[in-house]
């Protein structure tokens, strides 16, 4: 076992012509909440596409943990681990709130679809079960109120969170976080900022997450990488970061 | 009383059970008095082959969330194998209720073999592209039916796709399928308590798949692909599953269709695309993803044009009046806004009732 939790060598895809993520390097050590950064189009959201298995990486390496996970399908990589959240929210919009948790409780739950369909005795044990680890869930995010709602109704903050809780019940080592903070007001970034470090401390989960809003990223990510053009512009620790005249260039211009 | 311990869905599904069962006690009662016209006693059993056929099309298109519309075609499947083994044993196997369940079960299994082979190609197309497909694979079963010629003898079995006379039987050979006049001469097992019995099946094992674990599966795939796969779930291996199961139905569903008639054929519209479709608007009219609504369509849609026979030529033009009138009383904001009101103006008054319901 390693003590990174992720290790990135040399990450590069290319859509065509276009070099979409150039050459990342990244390395995540277990329990730290790491943030991506960058102005838009710089890769970010195509990194977590090639973590999760959504694209194949060209060329480069992603370990997690030790094992070696580059260019598994999705399904297999969030057996092997990761989970994620999306930067335009992806719910299960027409399942109710607590079924949307037990879904992600899908690959916990131990019992095959004969004794489903039968309603056999471990059909009722673990259903029972996997409802009390979803509620438990939920009440962390403070949504176990609305359990039974459906999720499109929800509003947007908690959809976000219910988002994340979905993502948790997987039970993974690590927890991608897609632009959480998106079209939230700031009292719904704080509370949110609260929340993630409380997922971390409390799960002892090892958070990478892409953010734009400033205050949310200095506020809780202990480093950073700071993506241009799909290239590694800066990586360091927080605040030498963002004090770092390139990545203040690259952001507000010359 | 032990309420508190059925959660919301299971009430629901025993509500529907239920529901099933009153209705097939009455009308066996009412056909054991003799009230039922002999119209409507021939209703009967095509009744539960469609409720079967909805049902399990509700599992395509309401839980999965993809537009089959070669549902007949799985039922052409389940009809024609079944009424083929049911011909052949008529004489080996006597004791009929043995035979015939052997029969649906051929012919549940023979369409479920056909669901997993349409569904491997057709589960890298999505939406129209799928609803094209599934359509043509209607078609091409429907017309493959409709020339095939099937005879036994003592060498064994001999198929020819262009004259019962190609066959070249030997003098002992039985002629079991004869091209476009289909099998004739097949048991006729079904009755309305074996319909029902498969209704009760059908929806025992559907309703129980849904509140499950694989359910929820089905229904993240349905709402959002990526997702489901971003947490674990084998998209292929349950869209698979899904037409298998609503496939294998449909089967049944054939298989009672071919013992309840003397004669079996795929000519005229029992196995096209207007069959498919047909169903398809009972599933859409009682709501797409809700079973207990695809029954009461089916019943009420099933009934409907035959009850409309006095009014002569105009039959077809009220029967669509209906239908559209149904998809706006579902479906239009303005009626489901009124349809709250109304709702609230019930809660209001029987209050109480309500509030207990809600503990519960």
């Amino acid at each position: 076992m390693s003590e990174n939790m992720l290790e990135v060598t040399n990450l590069c895809i290319s859509f065509g012509g276009l070099r979409a993520v150039d050459g990342l390097n990244m390395k995540i050590r277990k329990g730290q909440l790491y943030g991506l950064i960058g102005p838009n189009g710089a890769g970010k959201t195509t990194v977590f596409n090639m973590l999760t298995g959504v694209y194949k990486p060209t060329s480069g390496k992603i370990m997690l943990d030790g094992e070696n996970i580059t260019g598994k399908p999705s399904i297999a990589i969030n057996r092997a681990g990761i989970a994620r959240t999306f930067q335009n929210i992806r719910l299960f919009k027409n399942m109710s709130v607590l079924d949307n948790v037990k879904a992600g409780l899908h690959n916990h739950m131990k019992y095959t679809t004969i004794e489903g369909i039968l309603r056999l005795p471990r059909y009722f044990k673990e259903e029972k079960r996997a409802t009390e680890k979803a509620m438990e869930l939920l009440k962390v995010f403070e949504l176990d109120g609305e359990a039974q709602q459906l999720a499109a109704n929800l509003p947007y903050g908690k959809q976000r969170k219910l988002e994340i809780a979905r993502a948790l019940a997987t039970d993974p080592k690590l927890l991608l976080l897609d632009e959480p903070a998106a079209g939230m007001n700031p009292n719904e970034t704080e509370e949110l900022m609260q929340t993630i470090h409380f997922v971390r401390d409390s799960f002892k989960m090892t958070i990478l997450l892409i953010e734009h809003d400033m205050k949310l990223v200095s506020g809780i990510c202990e480093e950073l990488t700071v993506l241009n053009f799909g290239q590694e512009l800066a990586q360091g620790e927080t605040s030498a970061v963002l004090n770092d005249p390139k990545v203040i260039t690259a952001y507000l211009g010359e | 009383m032990k309420k508190l311990n059925i959660s919301k869905t299971s009430r629901s599904n025993f509500i529907t059970y239920g529901m099933v069962i009153v209705l097939a006690a009455l009308m066996m009662i009412l056909d054991g008095a003799g009230v039922l016209s002999s119209s409507m006693r021939g209703f009967l059993v095509p009744m539960c082959i469609y409720i079967i056929m909805a049902v399990s099309l509700n599992l395509v298109v309401g839980i999965l969330g993809e537009l089959s519309l070669g549902h007949a075609g799985f039922m052409c499947i389940g009809a024609y194998t079944s009424a083929v083994f049911s011909k052949c044993m008529v004489d080996t196997i006597t004791f009929a209720p043995l035979r015939f369940t052997i029969a649906i079960l051929i012919g549940a299994a023979c369409a479920a073999v056909f669901g997993v082979l349409i569904g491997i190609p057709v589960l890298r197309l999505k939406g129209d592209y799928l609803a094209i497909v599934t359509l043509a694979f209607g078609e091409i079963i429907k017309n493959i039916c409709n020339v095939i010629n099937l005879g036994v003898d003592s060498a064994g079995m001999h198929i020819s796709f262009d004259k019962a006379s190609d066959l070249n039987l030997a003098e002992d050979g039985q002629i079991i399928i004869k091209g476009s006049q289909g099998i004739s001469g097949t048991p006729k097992d079904s009755t309305f308590l074996v319909g029902v019995i498969l209704v009760m099946i059908t929806l025992v094992v559907i309703l129980n798949l849904i509140n499950s674990r694989t359910g929820r599966a089905i229904m993240s795939i349905r709402d959002n692909r990526i997702a489901a796969q971003s947490i674990g779930i084998d998209v292929t291996k349950y869209k698979l599953m899904v037409f298998t199961i609503s496939a294998a139905f449909a089967g049944a569903a054939g298989a009672l269709y071919a013992h309840n008639y003397a004669t079996l054929t795929a000519t005229g519209d029992k196995f096209n695309y207007n069959a498919s479709i047909m169903i398809l608007v009972y599933v859409v009219l009682g709501g797409i993803g809700n079973i207990r609504g695809s029954i009461i369509a089916t019943i009420i849609l099933y009934i409907l044009p035959e009850k409309l026979r006095f009014l002569k030529d105009y039959r077809m033009l009220v029967y669509a009046i209906v239908l559209i009138l149904v998809m706006l009383y579902n479906w239009s904001p303005k009626m489901q806004e009124y349809r709250e009101v109304l709702r609230l103006k019930l809660k209001a008054k029987f209050g109480k009732l309500n509030k207990e319901e809600s503990i519960t």
